[in-house]
C-alpha cells in the first residue's frame, strides 16, 4: 500500500521564484528564507517520496472567473508552467501521476466531496514555486506530482473546517491507494499578508506563530475559525492557510505526527513567510 | 443589483464577494488577458481600443487611466488580475502596497520589516 511520509508548507511567494532564479540564496534579504530549505532537503533525503500533492490555489493562471471551483484537482500525465504576466520565469512541466489522481477522485467522492476533475491544469507559482524548493526544477528530478487548487480568489471561500475535513479525506484516499508509492502532502502559501486596500503590508506575526504552533498537535482549534476570522487575523490574502489546514487534515487518523523543523521570517515580500516539516509515523 | 453582504465590514479590505465579482467583470477579463505577451502588447498599442474590446465601464477605464489600484478595486478588480495590470509597468506588490496606502516605497517596506521586530 502507499504511505504517506509526512506533510510540507512553504510559503509560495512569486518574488521567491525570481530569488531562486537568481540564486540568492546567501543574499541578506532572502537568507533567513532560503536557509530553512537544506534542512528539509536533508528529510527528503530520507524519507525519499517520490510523490507530491501539491495543495495550492492558482492566481489567475488557470482558472478565471468565468468558472471559479471551489475544490480543483490535476488528472493529467503533465503539468506546465506558463507565463503569469509579470516576469517570474517559466520553470517547465512537471510530471503528473494520473492513476493516484483518479483514486483520489473515486476515494474522495464517495466521502461527498464534489471535485473539479481537469485532465489539462496549468500550474502557477503558487504550485511552482513551493516544487521548486523542495525538489529543483522539474527537470532536474524524478517526482511526479498531483495539484489540487482550492478557491481563495472569490469569496465564499471553502471554510477552515470544510478544508481540513477535505485534507482527512485526501489521507484516506491516499493510505488506501494499491501501489508502493510514498507520498508526501504539501500546504502552500500564506502565512499573513494582504495585499489590496488600505490596509495593504498587513502582517500578523503573533498569529503566525500561533497558527504553526496549533498546526501540529491541534489543527481542530484552527479548524473552528470562519472565514473572516482568518482574513481579519491574517489578512485577505493570509486566508491561503486554509491549504496549510488540508495538508495536516491528510495526515490526521495516519498515524502520530511529530515537527521536524520550522521556519519563519518577515518580511519576503509582503508576506510573513513560514516553513514547516511534519513526520507521520 | 446585489447579493447579501456576507460578513461586517474590515477596515480597508474590500471582500471581492458576489457583488465585487458581478461589478468587476470586464475589468478583471482584460487583465486575465495580460498572462499573454501578446494581449500586454496590444494594450500598450492602443490602451483605449483594447478596454473597449472587454467592454469596461468609464469607471473602470479612468481607474485604468489613473494607474490607481485603490480606485480599480472600488471598480470591482480583483487583486491577482490587477497584479498582471501592475506587471505590464513593472510594478511590485510594495509599489501597489505604498500607492494605496499613501506611504512612499521606502516608507512601505520599513513598515514591512517593523511587523517582523
Amino acid at each position: 500500500m502507499a504511505k504517506i511520509v509526512g506533510g510540507l508548507t512553504s510559503s509560495h511567494i512569486p518574488s521567491v521564484g525570481n530569488a531562486y532564479a537568481r540564486k540568492l540564496f546567501q543574499d541578506p534579504y532572502w537568507k533567513p528564507f532560503f536557509d530553512a530549505y537544506p534542512k528539509i532537503h536533508t528529510w527528503l533525503g530520507e524519507k525519499k517520496p517520490d510523490v507530491a500533492v501539491i495543495l495550492y490555489n492558482d492566481h489567475g493562471l488557470n482558472f478565471f472567473l468565468d468558472k471559479m471551483p471551489t475544490f480543483a484537482i490535476g488528472a493529467a500525465f503533465e503539468y506546465n508552467n506558463q507565463d503569469e504576466g509579470w516576469g517570474i520565469p517559466v520553470v517547465g512541466t512537471f510530471k503528473g501521476h494520473p492513476e493516484l489522481s483518479w483514486h483520489i477522485i473515486n476515494s474522495i467522492q464517495a466521502e461527498n466531496f464534489d471535485l473539479t476533475t481537469c485532465q489539462e491544469m496549468a500550474v502557477d507559482h503558487g504550485f511552482a514555486v513551493p516544487a521548486q524548493l523542495f525538489w529543483g526544477n522539474p527537470d532536474e528530478n524524478q517526482m511526479r506530482f498531483i495539484p489540487i487548487c482550492i478557491n481563495t480568489v472569490q469569496h465564499p471561500i471553502p471554510t477552515p473546517a470544510r478544508c481540513y475535513a477535505f485534507g482527512q479525506a485526501l489521507g484516506r484516499a491516499l493510505a488506501s491507494y494499491k501501489g508502493d508509492e510514498k507520498i508526501v502532502v504539501v500546504g502552500t502559501g500564506g502565512l499573513s499578508h494582504q495585499l489590496d486596500g488600505e490596509r495593504a503590508g498587513f502582517i500578523n506575526k503573533k498569529f503566525d506563530l500561533y497558527c504553526m504552533d496549533k498546526i501540529v498537535h491541534e489543527p481542530e482549534e484552527l479548524a473552528k475559525m470562519t472565514t473572516h476570522d482568518l482574513v481579519l487575523e491574517a489578512g485577505a490574502q493570509g486566508a491561503e492557510f486554509i491549504l496549510w489546514l488540508a495538508m495536516r487534515g491528510a495526515l490526521e487518523g495516519q498515524g502520530t505526527v511529530t515537527k521536524v523543523m520550522e521556519n519563519y521570517h518577515i518580511p519576503i515580500s509582503n508576506t510573513g513567510a513560514g516553513s514547516m516539516v511534519l513526520e507521520l509515523t | 443589483m446585489s447579493t447579501e453582504a456576507i460578513e461586517v465590514e474590515i477596515p480597508g479590505t474590500v471582500m471581492f464577494d458576489g457583488n465585487q465579482a458581478m461589478k468587476g467583470y470586464a475589468l478583471n477579463k482584460m487583465c486575465y488577458s495580460f498572462n499573454g505577451a501578446a494581449a500586454r502588447e496590444a494594450f500598450r498599442a492602443d490602451e483605449e481600443a483594447y478596454m473597449t474590446s472587454f467592454g469596461l465601464n468609464e469607471q473602470q477605464k479612468q481607474a485604468i487611466r489613473h494607474r490607481n489600484v485603490l480606485e480599480l478595486i472600488a471598480a470591482g478588480g480583483n487583486i491577482y488580475y490587477l497584479a498582471k495590470f501592475a506587471g505590464i509597468f513593472g510594478l511590485s506588490v510594495q509599489d501597489v502596497g505604498a500607492q494605496q496606502t499613501g506611504m512612499t516605497v521606502d516608507e512601505f517596506k520599513a513598515m514591512l520589516v517593523k511587523q517582523g521586530e
